[in-house]
Formats: C-alpha cells, structure tokens, sequence
C-alpha cells in the first residue's frame, strides 16, 4: 500500500477570504455627513452581512432579489452595484458604501443628482444617450415582475423613456450632460424625486 | 507582521539599545504613542455575557477585529463595553486564542458556525493548532462534500428545462433522466429489454438442441435456428447502434462523451458485429471472428445505465484501486514464493505433478484462495508442511484489503443513498420555501388591500397596517415608490390571468365575487379605498407624447359625458373606457409615467378592481394633482 497508492495531497487549501477593515471612525466621520453612532449603527449592519468587510455584486444581486421578489432585480442591482463601486474594483467597501449613502441620504440635492446621473451614466462618459437610459428603465420595470397592473408591454420602457429623453435633452443633441440633467431635474421640483435605491433595514432610523 | 509578534516589540526595542555605541549617526527620534496609557481592562459583552481582558491581551494580534481599531464602531458609550450580538460559547475560543495564542476547534460547534465566527472576528482558520487542525480539516471537508452533492442534487436534471432549449438539450435531457418525459421511459426501457434480449440469445445459442431430422449429433441451437438467431443479433446491434448515435448527437461535449467508460462499452457491444460485416468468410480468419463474438457478453455490462447498484460498484472498484492494486502485487510475490517453495520441495517426488515453477502457479493460488481443487497434491512431508503454511497466509493477504473495500463501498453507497434522499425531500423543501417566499410578497399586496398605501391623514389607517414592523414599512414604501416610477402596479397571479383574458375578449369581469364579501364586511375599509384609489389614481402625470394610448390600446376607448355617473352596480360593469386626455403638466416625479384613467367620485364605494373604468374630469384630477404633489414624501 505504501509506494502503490499515489499520495492524494488533498491540497483544498483555499487562501483566506479577503478581508477589509475599515478606516477610523473618526476619519469617517469627518468625511461623511453621519455622526458617530450612525456609524456603528451602520457598520455593525454591514459586518453581520458581509464579516470580510466587502460586498460583491453576487451579494448585492442577492439582496435586491429578496427585496423585490416579485420580479427580476438583477440587471438593476448590476447598475447600482457599479454606481457605488467607484473605484471599479468589484467590489463595495464600508467605506465606499457609506460615501454613497451619505450623499444619498444627507447630500445636497445637487449631490444627489449627481450621483443619480452617474448611476445612469453607465459607461461613465459623461454623457447619458438614449440607449444607456434604456437599458436603466427597462432594469427597473423588470424589477416590476411579470404580474402587474396594467400588464407590460415590451415597449413600455421604451415609450416611457422617449417620453424622459425628449424632456431631459434640451439642446436636441441625442445626448444628456450633467447640467442638462441637474437643470431638467431642478425644474421639475426635484424634492419629490424618487430616488429608489435599496437600504438594509438596520438603517431604518436613518431614512426618516 | 506576523500574529503575536507585537508582545515582543520591547525586547526588540530594547537591541536597538545595543546598537548605540556603535552607530554612525545618530539614532531617529522614538515614535511618541500619543495615546499611551497604561494597560487597562477591558470589557466585551458578548450577548450578555461579560468578559474581560487586558488591553494588550486584544492588541497581540493587530489584523484582528478585535485588535484593530474596528472593535470601535462597537463601543457602547453608555455602559463602556464592546457589545458583540453574537454567540458568547464560540466567544470563549476565540478570547482563549487572543490569551493562548492557539485556537482550538470545539468538536460539538457546527464547522460552518464556527467559521463564521472566525471570519467575523478577522481569524483565518488556518491558525487552529496542530492539536484540533486534523478534526477540523475533517469536518470541513465532509462538509463541503456534502454540500457539493446537495448543490449537485439541486442543479443535475430535474429542474425543468428553459423553455427554449434546443431539441439536442431535451435529447440529451431525455437520456441522461429517463423519468422526466414518458418517451425517455418507453425507449429506457425498450433498450433495457433489448439489451437482456440479446444477451440471454447470445446464452442460448450455445445450448444444444434436438438435432434436425436426419443427424445424430446434438446441435447447438445457434445453429439449428441460425437466421433466427443472426436476425435477433441484428435487430439488436441496429437498435444499440441507434442509440448511441443519438446520444453522440445529444451529448453537449462530444468528446467528453466519447472518451466515458459507458460510450466505450457501447462501442465495444456493437463493434464486433460490423466487424464481422466487413471480413471476409476466409476460414483463417473466422478464428478470430469468433473471438469476437465474445465481445458480446460485453453487452451485458450496458445495464449498468439501468442499475445503480452497478454503478456504485464500478464506483468502489474505481476508488479502491489503489488497495486492489496492493491485494494483486501481494498475492503475486506470495504467490511467487511459494510456487517455488513448492516446487523444490516436490521436485524429488517421482511422477509429481509439480512439473515446473509455473505449473506450481497453479497450486498455490488454488490453494492461497482456499479453493482446493485436488488436481495437484503434494506428498513429501516437507511439501505438505510448506502447503498447510501457503494457506493458511492466503487467508491472511486476502482478507486484510478487503475491510477497506468494503468500507469504501459502504461510504459510495450511503453517498448515494443520501442523494436519492435529497432529491426526494429536494421537491417538498422547494415547495415550503415557495410558500414562504410567496407569504413575503402577497404581504405588500395584502397590505395594499388593507389599505395601508394612504398618503393621508395617519388616524384613518386602519389597525391592521399600523401593526407592522418598522422594516415592513420601509418595505413596502419600497415597493409602492417602484409602483409610482412605473405607474404598474403588483397583482398576484389570479389578478393578472384574469386581466389578459379580459383583455382579449374585450370586455371585464370584474372582481366582483371576490370583493362583494369584502365589500359587506369592510365598509369603512372600502370606501377609504376607494378615495385612495381615486387619490392615487388621480396622481397621474402627463406624458408629453400626446395622445399616447399605451396600454389601454386593446380595449374600445369610448367617449363619456363628463356628467354621468358611473353605475353603482357592479353587475352592469362594461369595458367603458375613455380618452386619454392629458393634464396639466404637473410633474411629480422626474420619470414620466403614463396616464390612468382616475376614478369617478371618491364617494362611492367603488370596489379596489382593475375593471374600474371611469371618467376622466380634468377640473377635479388637477385639484387631486396638486394635492397629491405635496404628499409625496422623498426618501
């Protein structure tokens, strides 16, 4: 049995998830519009989902599916999940998260728009074009599901996103820039503006 | 730097002293802890249970949560201590690792709770001591076996193909699980049925039958009955053939497929037959052609798509190789040894059958396997003394591999017996997770029902929606912001199938039965739903693309008088729909959404039903308008 049985060295050694830490609280504090103990509050959230420290956009795919059963959020979670992963390394760190929630829930509403913009913005080149507006509306009505009231028609989305382009491009170039943007949205009286985007429920007394 | 090194750092600090006399410049100034503080005590509450430690106990290992700076985001001012909500038994190892600087695996924790823990607090599970790593390398690899046959399980064939898969995806579907379709069954068993038909001809053939009139000697039947036979063992090999060329056309990766031990067994069954088309009638030749007959039998071994038991015992052979492979290289030596014992012990015997080392071969194996056939004996007494030692240690080389043969065929088979389990409890485990999943979305729409989705006035909401928890709230404000964005709003299936078979024939059915018992029971219910409904429905904007009739499109849009009043009856509802009109452009939300046709009057009982056509009055939709634009809240 000895030199006969090949030695099986059942090297299943996966190396150490990565884990990140994030920076002082006081750092954070000073970046961000949250006080201390929104801040533990919201980490202490974060670490019991995520204990490494870092959401990846399986993670992120997952909660929106749980909170939108009713139809297909993946697409729309893709688009969030690069709109908060800022610095493109696929993955969203504290850090990164709390950034983006401090302008969406405590920014100006200018940030806000901005943010809102570069979410739409999905090749990031400063210019929303109809396709890119597509693709975000058709991401949200698959998040509907298929049992609504009234039923969707496949061009739903896209009348509904002539009707915002036509809107939205004032100088009739095919394309939307931030001003333009922030200028359609302003007009319209901005503070009413949905701006649905998916918060854990631990931050429930922050969205009051 | 490495765990536990930074207890060290005064000694290290203190050889830099020694380098003084003999530096060249002059030493940089010490680094100044700003917060020096003598050692202190401090307190974790870990789900009630109070622990303490000594600062610099915590500060050893400085990559973990616990000796980092991130353990302050879970400081609780009040009371002074780090409270961790997590479990305080699994606390206690992970505090001893910070004090011993071992972790030990407790053998009663589940693995997968245990690595949690240790991923929360920052542990790499690699740092378990020498004394539980073995336990626990164990554990997890059962573990993670396990759960790769569930995910297995799960994922191999009996979850339903999309329905767009190609005719190769359902061939192969079809072959691979033979339960899922009546026509993978009928041929499944078709080819068991032909594969045991040919066997047992290929049996019978060599059984001798009453020899034809005329003849004495007795014949085998296979050639009494010849093109019987060679009839049958055509049909066979055409339906074999058959079917392994529409599993090599089914089959995802050809190449994977022709290379599987279970292809190969098909070619070898079929391939003597056409061998035999090809070569000639030389009689040279037909030598060989009858060895390939006996490739035949090989065809039995095609049962083994039929039998799992089959199946497993190829598994097992396939595992136990390597002890197989030690049983064979023992008995050979053994048998080596003593053949030539034998042999030169029998060799003065006169007219002894122990004619060479080779033909002594013989001898021992029958003897080492406690056969004892008796063809050869030997009869000196040395011969006799060196065959009762030959078997009585072929008892012992044969039986010491076989316990292990034995447990890997017992591991194999409770594997699979376990996976059969799994795919069995697999549908009812499906169903229940359904149903709960299915509980969590009809709760928005039985909220929405209970009339919780008011933008008004908070006293009016009935009991039943102020009884939710804080995170429903926010979910179903969720789901109602997703509603307005689209201006769709959820159903549930009935609903929906309901609507599209309206739809199609062009008038509505209402809900009327549905709600009627409703409507009896929940007055006040109703009628806040109703001026809900008109609020809400009333909170249309304009599309600026005019006249746009979206999805309205497949019902008759007829004009109404502004002055009728919609019948009361629910009986006498008709698919009276109305034009579009646009409104004033009042936006209330960036996305523009497309009109709904507002309820009539908000007091009349209108019932909560898709059906409800109604008159669009622009002087009262406006008022609803800018009512509603100061109800809507930002997030």
């Amino acid at each position: 049995m000895l030199f006969l049985s090949l030695d099986k060295i059942d090297d299943d050694f996966e190396l150490s998830i990565v884990c990140h830490r994030p920076e002082g609280l006081d750092k954070l504090e000073a970046q961000t519009n949250f006080s201390k103990q929104e801040l533990q509050v919201l980490y202490r959230g974060f670490k019991n989902e995520c204990p490494s420290g870092v959401v990846n956009e399986d993670t992120f795919k997952q909660i929106y599916a749980q909170f939108f059963p009713h139809g297909d959020a993946s697409t729309y979670a893709h688009y969030l999940f690069n709109a908060f992963d800022s610095a493109h390394s696929g993955s969203v760190k504290f850090e990164d998260f709390i950034m983006a929630l401090s302008t969406l829930l405590r920014g100006s509403v200018r940030e806000k728009l901005t943010w809102t913009f570069n979410l739409y913005d999905i090749n990031r080149d400063g210019y929303i074009n109809k396709e890119e507006m597509t693709d975000i509306v058709r991401a949200i009505y698959d998040m509907m599901g298929k049992y609504t009231y009234p039923a969707l028609k496949t061009d739903t989305p896209k009348q509904h996103v002539d009707a915002f382009f036509q809107k939205m491009d004032k100088n009739r170039d095919g394309v939307v820039t931030l001003d333009e943007f922030i200028l359609s949205c302003q007009e319209v009286n901005f503070l009413y503006i949905y701006t649905i985007i998916i918060v854990p429920p631990t931050y429930s007394c922050l969205l009051l | 730097m490495a765990a536990g090194v930074a207890t060290w750092m005064p000694f290290a600090r203190a050889a830099a002293v020694g380098w003084l006399p003999l530096a060249q410049k002059t030493m940089p100034k010490p680094p100044v802890d700003k917060k020096s503080r003598s050692d202190e005590i401090l307190f974790v509450n870990v789900s009630g249970l109070r622990f303490q430690t000594w600062k610099n106990t915590l500060d050893r290992y400085p990559d973990t949560l616990l000796g980092s700076s991130e353990k302050e985001f879970f400081y609780n001012e009040e009371t002074q201590e780090y409270f961790f909500d997590r479990d305080p038994e699994m606390f206690r190892h992970i505090l001893n690792f910070f004090r011993t600087g071992k972790l030990h695996y407790p053998r009663h924790e589940c693995i997968q709770a245990f690595e949690e823990e240790l991923a929360f607090y920052g542990i790499i599970p690699e740092i378990i001591g020498d004394c539980c790593m073995e336990e626990y390398r164990d554990r997890k690899k059962e573990n993670q076996e396990r759960l790769a046959e569930d995910t297995e399980a799960e994922n191999a064939g009996d979850a339903p193909l999309p329905p767009d898969a190609t005719l190769r995806e359902r061939l192969w579907r079809a072959f691979e699980n033979p339960h899922t379709s009546t026509m993978a069954l009928v041929f499944y068993y078709v080819t068991g049925f032909f594969i045991a038909v040919s066997v047992i001809a290929n049996v019978v053939e060599t059984v001798p039958c009453r020899p034809i009139k005329g003849s004495i000697k007795d014949l085998p039947c296979g050639e009494k009955f010849s093109v019987a036979f060679s009839c049958l063992d055509t049909a066979c090999v055409l339906i074999f053939s058959f079917e392994y060329l529409m599993r090599l056309y089914a089959a995802p990766s050809r190449c994977d497929f022709a290379r599987s031990v279970m292809s190969v067994i098909d070619v070898v069954a079929i391939l003597p037959f056409y061998i035999g088309l090809v070569m000639p009638e030389n009689e040279e030749v037909s030598g060989a052609f009858v060895t390939l007959r006996v490739f035949r039998v090989f065809r039995i071994f095609k049962f083994s798509r039929h039998s799992q038991g089959l199946r497993i015992l190829g598994c097992t052979l396939q595992a136990c190789a390597s002890e197989l492979g030690f049983l064979l290289f023992s008995l050979t030596m053994a048998v080596i040894i003593f053949a030539t014992v034998m042999f030169y012990a029998e060799k003065g015997t006169k007219g002894t059958t122990f004619s060479s080392i080779p033909a002594s071969f013989w001898y021992t194996i029958v003897t080492m396997t406690t056969l004892g056939y008796g063809d050869m004996v030997p009869d000196s007494i040395a011969g006799k003394i060196f065959g009762s030692i030959c078997s009585l240690s072929g008892v012992l080389v044969i039986a010491l591999p076989v316990p292990v043969i034995v447990s890997n065929f017992a591991r194999i088979y409770h594997q699979n017996q376990r996976a059969d389990k799994m795919r069995a409890q697999q549908k009812v485990r499906q169903a229940r997770i359904r149903m709960a999943k299915k509980g969590a979305t009809n709760a928005f729409l039985q909220h929405k029902e209970d009339g919780g989705l008011q933008d008004g006035d908070s006293d009016s909401t009935p009991l039943c929606v102020k009884n939710r928890s804080a995170f429903e709230h926010q979910h179903h404000h969720l789901l109602h912001c997703l509603e307005k964005t689209t201006n769709h709003e959820f159903t549930d299936e009935v609903t929906y199938s309901e609507v599209c078979v309206t739809d199609s024939v062009g008038f509505r059915t209402s809900r009327s039965t549905s709600l009627s018992s409703q409507q009896g029971a929940t007055t006040t219910c109703c009628s806040r739903r109703a001026k809900r409904r008109a609020f809400r429905l009333a909170n249309s904007t304009v599309s600026v693309s005019r006249g746009s009739v979206q999805e309205l499109d497949t019902l008759h849009i007829t004009k109404t008088p502004a002055g009728t009043q919609y019948p009361q009856s629910r009986s006498s509802l008709n698919a009276r729909t109305e034009d579009l009109k646009l409104n004033c452009a009042d936006y209330t939300a960036a996305i523009i959404s497309i009109p709904t046709p507002p309820a009539n009057t908000p007091d009349e009982s209108l019932p909560n039903s898709p059906a409800i056509p109604g008159i669009l009055r622009n002087s009262r939709s406006s008022t609803y308008n800018t009512q509603e634009t100061v109800k809507i809240s930002s997030l």
